[in-house]
């Protein structure tokens, strides 16, 4: 067990699965609004960058790709942020 | 001998420059669609929750595990070519391949459903939305299990392992992109409100 978790993509996906439950989660209890809105792309975001960085293995790459790719999910949470942000004014 | 460097001597992106362009490309496209979705959402609100209430979060959700773990196999296929470990290339990617196959036939059972209901591209805007991101995806999933099926040929062959994993390394990153798309649709399109 403890062998297992020395490997990156073994971490990684425990901490996917916990955060898939969360986001899960939110939607049963019908969590809505600014608040709600945060934590899910938080989430997301958490959840992307581990994608990224321990499946895609881009944490030992030129850093260039690293940007590239971490920048898109900033770019698509801020984008998507400022829509719902629009949507409660 | 080995003093611990800050940064590894050399950095390397796995698999080949050309894929990685290709999944840009193909992130760019799926960033303005998701955008498109939230503005016109600003647009009408009311409208896109009582309909979002409509689909089903927990064949949504069931996809996503199917799809992060699917991705965590390949993971596992791309370490054992890199230690040689042959049998478990090939059996993690057909294991990644069998989440992959889960994940259509769950997003068949709900295009169904919804289908049978009477749901279609023009019945408003959020199904527009819904059905064509999630199609698009859909499309993008099959290609990611050809792709796979291909690897796991080649690796029966005997084609990868610490000699080289190129192929497989760009394949894999193909597949994690599609896992990493549905990990920013699935809030946005059937939770966030």
């Amino acid at each position: 067990m403890i062998a297992a978790l020395k490997n990156p993509a073994n971490r990684a996906w425990l901490v996917l699965m916990v955060a898939t439950a969360i986001t899960w989660y939110l939607g049963e209890v019908g969590a809505a609004g600014t608040g709600a809105i945060v934590a899910m792309l938080l989430i997301a975001f958490v959840k992307g960058r581990l994608v990224i960085l321990d499946f895609m293995e881009l944490r030992e790459a030129p850093k260039m790709w690293r940007i590239l790719l971490e920048g898109w999910l900033i770019l698509v949470s801020s984008l998507i942020l400022l829509a719902y942000w629009i949507s409660l004014k | 001998m080995t003093s611990v460097a800050a940064t590894p001597a050399t950095r390397r992106l796995p698999g080949d420059l050309a894929i990685w362009f290709f999944i840009l490309a193909e992130m760019l496209a799926f960033a303005v669609f998701f955008a498109t979705y939230a503005f016109a959402r600003a647009k009408n609100v009311e409208m896109f929750n009582l309909y979002q209430h409509t689909l089903d979060r927990n064949l949504g959700g069931l996809n996503t595990v199917l799809l992060i773990t699917g991705s965590w196999f390949v993971v596992l296929a791309v370490q054992a070519a890199h230690r040689d470990d042959t049998p478990a290339i090939s059996r993690n990617i057909l294991l990644g391949w069998l989440c992959g196959a889960g994940f259509l036939a769950v997003k068949v059972i709900e295009y169904s459903e919804k289908f049978g209901a009477g749901i279609s591209l023009s019945t408003n805007t959020f199904y527009m939305f819904y059905i064509s991101l999630t199609f698009f995806h859909f499309m993008h999933v099959i290609l990611g299990m050809v792709i796979l099926t291909v690897l796991w040929f080649q690796s029966r062959q005997g084609m990868y392992g610490s000699h080289g994993a190129n192929g497989l390394e760009s394949g894999a990153a193909y597949w994690h992109m599609v896992d990493l798309l549905w990990i920013v649709l699935f809030p946005l399109v059937y939770v966030m409100r």
